[in-house]
């Protein structure tokens, strides 16, 4: 049925385009009917492009490969899930996808914010609109994923890194990020052009900001733990561009998350708040293009196409209109409100602001600097691990200790002595900590060293935090200890659901720190019987083996691994042979130490004709953290993100005192 | 192909009538003016905004206090401005005394934990 796709995009295309033009004069003109009518046209969008989703679904699951789509990302082998999965694997499916759940969300967002903040919606559809509509130009005339062809017998299969269960959940949720941050853009947008600067424009992208936020933050985890699972290098991040994509506008948004609370508390950061909201989509419309471009060298860039020239016209008119209307409004913008004191929380969020802007500047110059290069001298020169390295220690190792500093200070001003008394316990905490690492030997990486202490300080500073709160809330009559903490959470999710996700990026920092500062690696080209050593593990080469799997020959060597004379038990590592794709993968052997988070981790680098093997063996202390920070960043948001009835009753009297229709 | 053709055109129809629905529902309106806040509503609205944010950093600056995470010194300077602030806020309201769902901590010094910090 590739005519009913193609048919569902057209009409996704003029739906887009009609809430694009009836918005805009619906706005100008305060024509009601026309107004909803734009409205209407958005939420049908997302109909007519989840109908186009269902038929590219169904011809994958059919391995109908008159689509050419289908025939060039997927074969008849391929295992249903990774068929599936091709929805995103290739351009022209992934950009399908940025477009159902853009539409989507706009749908969602017009739906629930259409009566408490109607004159901001009504300037929100036009800008939601309009991106639609440049997505939907893009997959019926740049990219249609309902292209036909005479059906081959077979397809081209899909590539073999993108065979593994995290490739399910990993770009999906990166999209959900990079869409999601369409959300603020344009209720912003709405809230500049309709000049409604009020605090509703926040109110109502609070929740989709933290939820782009979090599908970011976890896509990215996952994305790392693929790498580290499938690549077969030895590590989790290396610092490319696809990667840099994804991490720029999570940044930015983190900037913004931050920097609402002081527009919220104080009333200031107005200006900043709309640019960063600019930015941040801004750069999701860059990650997207660095990915489905081609313009960079990546292993995550599975495209060499056409759209890149498209995708910089738009980002180009985004930013220029952006800054267009933020100086329009410039006059409306301004703060009553000015920073009291450099020593203050206000101040010390911007701080971190200005860090996390920092960084992210630094990432982006390293992305765009081979493409420049190029364009000037000719020659692409790519900046390497050392460069980005250095920024990530200059700017993350002080934007960690703040995550301390921060909470700990009052609004508006401290005292000297005050900071004194305050910070007394998490500092003692920090210098016995980083001295016991000392003589425990951490000295040999500083800043390995110095991240662990600034860890120490954050969890002390959290820890104190979540006791002091505790006992406040039982002396003012919670009936138990357990009462008094749910009702400390509670009553401040967003402050103490942050203070989780604080800890879910302690919990990174140290196993960051412990896998890359304190890793070790051994390498050996092993016989049957010989044998390795390395981080007091001993590694036995016991057999090679070679077995059919439906899609691919997959061949492992087998080892013994016993640690100061106790057996560990075996581990497999290994190459797969795709027969379809005609590639050959690496499959590393990972054994997981729970307790102390640390894994051993085993790539069979090269197997020779005569069963010999070379490996590549890395011990990496504390890795397992990182991904346990995951779970906990999950948690963390989801307190943060759950519903707030004070809040909620707090707005509804607010509406209500102004005629608002209170409904959220 | 037909099939494909007929729920395309099927397709087509429903977003036409999703699009047309504001005007079928309502030929002939009363008002098709868009209801939005006048200059005085949002004055208001900024006002409130601006009551709420003064009571809540209140009320954030005597937990705070009270979990001993703000210091004494600090907390003297930092309250009388904010009270001022409040009284400000409520006074531009026209109103005499907090209202709305901002629910007021207990007052300073009431089932105090925290060692030695009270005002």
């Amino acid at each position: 049925m590739p005519e009913l796709g193609r048919a569902a995009l057209v009409v996704t295309l003029g739906l887009c385009l009609y809430a694009l033009v009836a918005g805009v004069l619906a706005a100008r003109l305060g024509r009601r009917r026309l107004a909803f009518s734009a409205q209407n046209a958005l939420v049908a969008a997302f109909g007519s492009t989840l109908v186009a989703s269902v038929v590219l679904f169904a011809a994958l699951a059919r391995s109908d490969f008159s689509f050419t789509y289908v025939a060039r990302t997927t074969s008849e082998a391929l295992p249903m899930p990774y068929k599936l999965s091709a929805f995103w694997g290739g351009q022209e499916g992934s950009l399908l996808l940025w477009l159902l759940v853009l539409t989507g969300f706009g749908a969602a967002a017009v739906l629930l914010n259409r009566r408490w903040a109607r004159d901001l919606v009504v300037w929100a559809v036009p800008v939601f609109a309009a991106v639609g509509t440049f997505f939907a130009f893009l997959v019926v005339a740049v990219a249609s994923p309902f292209a036909t062809q005479a059906a081959p017998a077979d397809g081209a299969g899909m590539t073999p890194s993108l065979q593994n269960p995290y490739m399910l959940a990993h770009p999906p949720l990166l999209y959900l990020g990079y869409v999601g941050l369409t959300v603020p853009f344009a209720f912003a947008l709405g809230a500049l052009l309709s000049g409604r600067l009020d605090e509703r424009w926040l109110v109502a992208t609070r929740r989709w900001t933290l939820v782009a936020w979090t599908a970011l933050g976890v896509g990215q985890l996952l994305g790392a733990h693929w790498a580290y699972e499938e690549v077969g290098w030895g590590g989790y991040y290396a610092w490319d561009p696809v990667e840099n994509a994804a991490l720029m506008p999570w940044l930015a948004a983190t900037a913004f998350l931050h920097s609402v609370m002081i527009q919220e508390k104080r009333g200031m950061l107005r200006i900043w708040n709309v640019s960063l909201v600019v930015l941040a989509f801004a750069l999701s419309l860059f990650g997207t293009f660095l990915t489905r471009s081609g313009v960079v060298n990546s292993i995550h860039s599975f495209t060499q196409s056409s759209i890149g020239p498209w995708f910089l016209a738009f980002i180009a008119l985004t930013v220029a209109a952006s800054i267009g209307v933020v100086v329009w409004r410039l006059p409306q913008l301004r703060s009553p409100t000015r920073l009291e004191s450099v020593v203050s929380r206000e101040a010390a969020f911007l701080y971190n602001n200005l860090l996390l802007l920092a960084l992210c500047l630094a990432i982006f110059w390293g992305v765009v600097y081979p493409l420049l290069s190029e364009a000037v001298r000719g020659e692409a020169v790519v900046l390497g691990r050392s460069y980005y390295d250095f920024f990530l220690r200059a700017f993350g190792l002080p934007l960690l200790l703040l995550m301390g500093i921060g909470p700990l200070i009052a609004w508006r001003r401290a005292s000297l002595r005050s900071l004194l008394t305050t910070f007394r316990w998490p500092t003692a905490v920090a210098l016995l900590a980083g001295c016991v690492l000392l003589l425990l030997g951490a000295g040999s990486s500083i800043p390995g060293l110095v991240a662990y202490t600034f860890s120490a300080f954050v969890a002390t500073t959290i820890a104190l935090e979540f006791v002091r709160g505790t006992r406040a809330r039982r002396a003012l009559g919670s009936p138990s200890w357990p009462a008094a903490f749910s009702s400390l959470v509670a009553r401040n999710r967003r402050r103490y659901g942050g203070y989780v996700v604080h800890a879910a990026i302690v919990l990174l920092a140290i196993g960051i720190a412990g896998s890359s500062a304190f890793d070790s690696v051994a390498e050996a080209k092993l016989g049957r019987g010989e044998s390795m050593e390395i981080g007091g593990y001993t590694l036995v080469y016991r057999s090679l083996d070679e077995r059919l799997a439906s899609n691919a020959t997959e061949i492992r060597a087998t080892l013994d691994v016993t640690r100061d004379g106790r057996e560990l038990g075996t581990l497999e590592a290994g190459k797969n042979a795709y027969t379809v794709e005609e590639q050959v993968s690496n499959e590393v052997g990972i054994r997981s130490d729970w307790r102390t988070g640390e894994d051993l981790f085993v790539i069979a680098e090269q197997i020779d004709p005569d069963g010999s093997v070379y490996f590549r063996v890395f011990v990496k202390p504390l890795v397992n953290l990182i991904w346990l920070s995951g779970l906990v960043f999950l948690l963390g948001s989801a307190i943060a993100l759950w519903p707030d009835a004070r809040e909620q009753r707090r707005l509804v009297s607010r509406s209500a005192e102004v005629g608002l229709p209170a409904m959220r | 192909m037909t099939i494909a053709l007929l729920l395309a055109v099927l397709l087509a129809v429903v977003a036409v009538v999703a699009v047309a629905l504001p005007f079928l529902r309502e030929p002939e309106p009363a008002s098709d003016t868009l209801d939005e806040l006048d200059e005085q509503e949002r004055r208001r609205l900024e006002e409130l905004e601006a009551r709420d944010r003064a009571l809540a950093a209140l009320k954030e600056l005597e937990f705070d206090h009270r979990t001993g995470a703000i210091t004494d010194e600090d907390y003297r300077t930092l309250v009388g401005p904010l009270r001022r602030e409040v009284a400000r806020t409520l006074q531009a309201l026209g109103d005499g005394s907090p209202r709305g769902p901002v629910e007021a901590e207990p007052r300073e010094g009431e089932g105090r934990t925290t060692e030695g910090r009270t005002a």
